[in-house]
């Protein structure tokens, strides 16, 4: 296997003073789909925003083996780190369209790439971001990030409170990024891991318990439910299913 | 489980339980303090005896002789210097008491003048209104003190009920508006009860006679004194009491008292009114030392100086409020000698017009304590000992990356 | 009628001086978190430049106070950028602590302006017109009523053209909203805290001179007294939102002439109790967005 385009050693993170990553360490591999588990509360989101330095952080972080650790958020991103945040976080105020220049960083952004894969949007240019559902915020929020050409996206919970027919949607782009982009995915949707992801990553109380390829922890009930605390993945995907959008 | 809220960022779940677990809500501050405070009590021993012995020397220092040029006008039995330093010691009290509510309950109140000026306000009016009432004076005098107190309390629990149902800077906002509209009554001077710009002047009528009058000022001087110490008992109990670890664990953490099923709410409520009226008693001695009250002491800028004050001392420290209340205090007053001196009148334009405004050297003084004296002097044997740069009211902040 | 004529728009006029004050503060609060105590600071040197220089050029003339007013703007611009460049910068996120060195630096200026320029008020010259009044529906309007209403167009015009055409504009608007999440987007939202104080301060500067048109003179307290009504104004009208700084400006000042004339001069007081009362019903202000 080549080289590991970020690699996570001994990273640990705190809010307000408390502990919420403990120490993790872990690599993504430079291309696939690498999927971060664990249960509820564990620091999936919390390792991310160490990963960016959105929160204080210790510990080595290298993109292509450069280190990132002592990077300010901004610079951390202009190396190529695409961020699709947890919640989504498009801005409310702002119409898609500024949504998306806010978040064009190249001289020659992909905005073609962006229209094929999210036609929705383009209808919806003048919209404001706030007014969307929470399906069309995630394609905002997702567009934002495959606007720019990246090393890595760093994706949470896409599918969070999604209708099903949305949750296959989003599924689908990220497939079609993981072509030509490598992925760190938080994802609580098995179904969605399934189809996606080739490796795992899994959390808890703040460490890694276990790494390996996809297949080795979702083809193993007992883990399944040791790790991520579910009996069958048909039921998470029928829970997920009854969710309502949520915004 | 899987499709419920993740809360990532959260503190992990056991944590959470952990103390939800516990009969005692806030059991792991208050063991910590008693952890602290057993490790190290034959330190506090010698700090109560330390604190005791500085009492006693302020206490003689009337019957003494001590002369600081520079520091002090005048040897210490002059009613000049002993007038400064009650002042000082009132100015102490009273930011002791908006430490109460800024360090430890984190309620950043632009207010706190308010409740100064009514005490002040408070008791001289009601001497004045109970001038022509024909019972003995000494009686009148302690009514009047009652009344004023009750006042005081009645104001510091309407006003912190409302306040209080906002937080951060809209809080800081409804007390500066009702500090402004406390202000405003106070100029207007409706009835001619305030006096207006003038200011109010004490009605001795029924003030006892052993705190009237210059020869007397070492008299003021020790009611001063004794409302200092007062104020720092009030202080300290409350800060060691239940309400006092509960208001300090919503300062770090308001969720996490919320869910242990607490309100903070009135904890802070309480805390807003027994700084309050402690402001207020300050107040009260403030119109005795004075004999009269300024309207200058309801403004908002009077509160943003117990801000400088507090800070300046060091918020994480309850010394801090009294070491800054008290060199505060000097300064302003030595400096505003300084400003008149003839070394200053001789100097060329460029230094005499900022050195002979005290303020300016005072509001620089600040602006370079809080850049690069986190801890304020309170702070400085701590970092000398440990090394340590962090302010202790700057983790909350910290993080809002 | 003419009296209620009157009333409204000096009662603009007025809101005009507020919003000058407000649309810096809530601009710089709503992207920064920064409570900025030093803004009356801004405008009162501003205010005392502006007439320094204005006078020695051609005092009381439509070309003084042109000359006033643009260097009343650039001084405003420049100490406010300073003044984030080379204090607030270094307490980078510290909240509590930039908003005390900006307490630190009002009282120092303005004790500093009282040693230059004296504790008493400095009565100024303005162009004759300006003096005078218009006859609208049987109201005697003061001019200088219409020159502080216009200015304020222009610069709420100014500051919302800003805001929506330009990318530095966008990443402000964004910044107000979700201030890590443009950092996320690999912007660094910092130099941007510079120029919203410069934008800011340039507004209050302008506000200085047109205050001393206004008030008819220029004096050390001159912020100090308009910053609280900002504060209040910028509280009703929400941090952050610009819209509702001017909205509130208008309200604030209109409220102010009207319980003065109809209740006693008690205009400041129903200022206070309208702010409380709208911080109450409402913590997040008209127009704010949800903290």
């Amino acid at each position: 296997m080549s080289e590991p385009i970020l690699v996570v050693d001994r990273l640990a993170g705190r809010i307000a003073g408390q502990q919420v990553v403990e120490d993790v360490s872990f690599e993504v591999p430079a291309t696939g789909v690498t999927a971060l588990l664990g249960r509820n509360g564990v620091g999936k989101t919390s390792t991310i925003k160490s990963i960016l330095g959105l929160i204080d952080r210790t510990g080595e972080v290298r993109l292509a083996g450069t280190r990132i650790d002592r990077l300010p958020t901004h610079r951390i991103v202009q190396r190529g780190v695409g961020y699709v945040p947890e919640d989504r976080e498009v801005f409310g105020a702002l119409t898609v369209a500024e949504n998306l220049r806010l978040a064009e960083r190249d001289a020659r952004p992909r905005r073609e790439l962006v229209e094929q894969l999210f036609p929705d949007l383009v209808q919806r240019r003048a919209q404001r971001a706030g007014t969307l559902s929470g399906g069309q915020q995630q394609m905002v929020s997702l567009a934002r990030a495959l606007v720019n050409e990246n090393r890595i996206l760093l994706v949470d919970e896409p599918t969070k409170g999604l209708a099903p027919k949305l949750v296959d949607e989003v599924a689908a782009a990220l497939a079609a990024a993981a072509k030509t982009v490598p992925i760190l995915l938080v994802e609580q949707n098995l179904h969605v891991i399934r189809k996606l992801a080739d490796r795992v990553v899994v959390l808890s109380g703040g460490r890694v318990v276990f790494t390996g390829a996809a297949t080795e922890l979702l083809d193993d009930e007992d883990r399944i439910r040791r790790y991520l605390g579910v009996h069958d993945a048909a039921d998470a995907v029928e829970n997920t299913g009854t969710l309502e959008e949520t915004r | 489980m899987m499709h419920s809220p993740d809360t990532d960022t959260d503190t992990p779940t056991t944590d959470a339980a952990a103390s939800a677990s516990t009969t005692a809500p806030t059991a792991r501050a208050a063991a910590g303090a008693k952890g602290r405070a057993a490790a190290s009590a034959p330190r506090m021993k010698r700090t109560l005896i330390g604190g005791l012995a500085l009492v006693v020397l302020l206490a003689v220092l009337p019957l003494l002789a001590i002369d600081i040029p520079g520091v002090l006008p005048g040897p210490t039995y002059t009613p000049g210097t002993l007038q400064l330093l009650a002042y000082a010691m009132l100015i102490a009290a009273l930011s002791l008491s908006y430490r109460m509510m800024f360090g430890l309950a984190g309620l950043l109140s632009f207010g706190h003048a308010l409740f100064f000026a009514a005490g002040a306000y408070g008791l001289g009016m009601t001497l004045e209104a109970f001038a022509p009432v024909a019972w003995p004076s000494e009686l009148v005098f302690v009514v009047s003190i009652l009344v004023s107190l009750a006042f005081g309390l009645v104001l510091a629990a309407t006003v912190g009920a409302l306040a209080l149902r906002v937080t951060g800077i809209s809080f800081a906002m409804v007390t500066l508006a009702f500090a402004q509209a406390g202000s405003v009554i106070i100029r207007r001077n409706p009835g001619g009860a305030t006096g207006g710009d003038e200011g109010l002047s004490l009605d001795i009528a029924n003030v006892p006679g052993a705190l009237v009058g210059v020869l007397n000022t070492r008299n003021l001087y020790w009611v001063a004194l004794g409302v200092l110490v007062f104020v720092y008992l009030v202080v300290l109990w409350v800060e060691k009491s239940r309400a006092g670890h509960v208001a300090e664990a919503t300062r770090e953490n308001e969720l996490r008292v919320r869910v242990i099923g607490i309100r903070p709410y009135t904890v802070k409520l309480l805390i807003f009114i027994v700084a309050s009226v402690l402001a207020a008693v300050a107040g009260m001695g403030y119109l005795l030392l004075q004999s009269g009250a300024s309207p200058r002491v309801a403004t908002a800028d009077f509160t943003l100086t117990l801000l400088v004050i507090v800070v300046l001392g060091g918020v994480g420290y309850r010394w801090g409020a009294i070491v800054g209340g008290i060199v505060y205090t000097l300064l302003d007053q030595r400096l505003t000698a300084l400003a008149g001196s003839d070394f200053i009148a001789g100097l060329p334009a460029v230094l005499r017009v900022p050195l002979s405004e005290p303020l300016f050297i005072l509001g620089t003084l600040f602006i370079l304590v809080v850049l690069f004296l986190p801890g304020g002097i309170a702070g400085i044997p701590q970092r000398i000992r440990s090394g340590r740069t962090q302010h202790p009211v700057e983790a909350e902040e910290a993080t809002d990356a | 009628m003419s009296t209620l004529l009157l009333l409204v728009i000096t009662g603009l006029g007025l809101g005009a001086l507020y919003f000058l004050v407000a649309s810096g503060l809530s601009l710089i609060y709503g992207l920064m978190g920064v409570l900025n105590f030093a803004h009356g600071s801004f405008l009162t040197i501003s205010a005392f430049l502006g007439w320094e220089v204005g006078r020695r050029v051609s005092d009381g003339t439509w070309w003084g106070l042109a000359i006033s007013a643009l260097v009343g703007i650039a001084v405003g611009a420049i100490v406010a950028a300073l003044t984030e460049y080379l204090l607030i910068r270094r307490l980078y996120e510290r909240h509590i602590e930039q908003a005390l060195v900006t307490v630190g630096l009002s009282l120092a200026t303005v004790a500093l302006f009282e040693g230059i320029w004296g504790t008493d008020p400095i009565y100024t010259e303005k162009p004759d017109w300006l003096g005078q009044t218009t006859e609208i529906l049987g109201a005697k309007i003061p001019n200088d009523r219409f020159l502080l209403i216009a200015c304020a167009l222009l610069v709420l015009g100014g500051i919302v053209l800003f805001l929506r055409r330009t990318r530095y504009g966008l990443i402000i608007r964004a910044g107000v909203e979700n201030r890590s999440m443009v950092t996320a987007l690999g912007i660094d939202v910092r130099r941007s805290f510079t120029l919203v104080f410069a934008i800011g301060g340039a507004a209050a500067g302008l506000g200085g001179v047109l205050a001393s048109v206004y008030y008819g003179y220029v004096s050390a307290h001159l912020g100090s007294t308009l910053l609280i009504f900002a504060f209040i104004v910028t509280v009703i009208g929400g941090l952050g939102s610009l819209t509702g700084a001017a909205i509130a400006s208008v309200l604030v000042a209109v409220l102010q002439q009207f319980a003065n004339f109809y209740l006693g001069g008690t205009g400041d007081l129903v200022v206070v109790v309208a702010l409380a009362a709208v911080l109450l019903v409402r913590p997040r202000g008209l127009m704010g967005k949800v903290a």
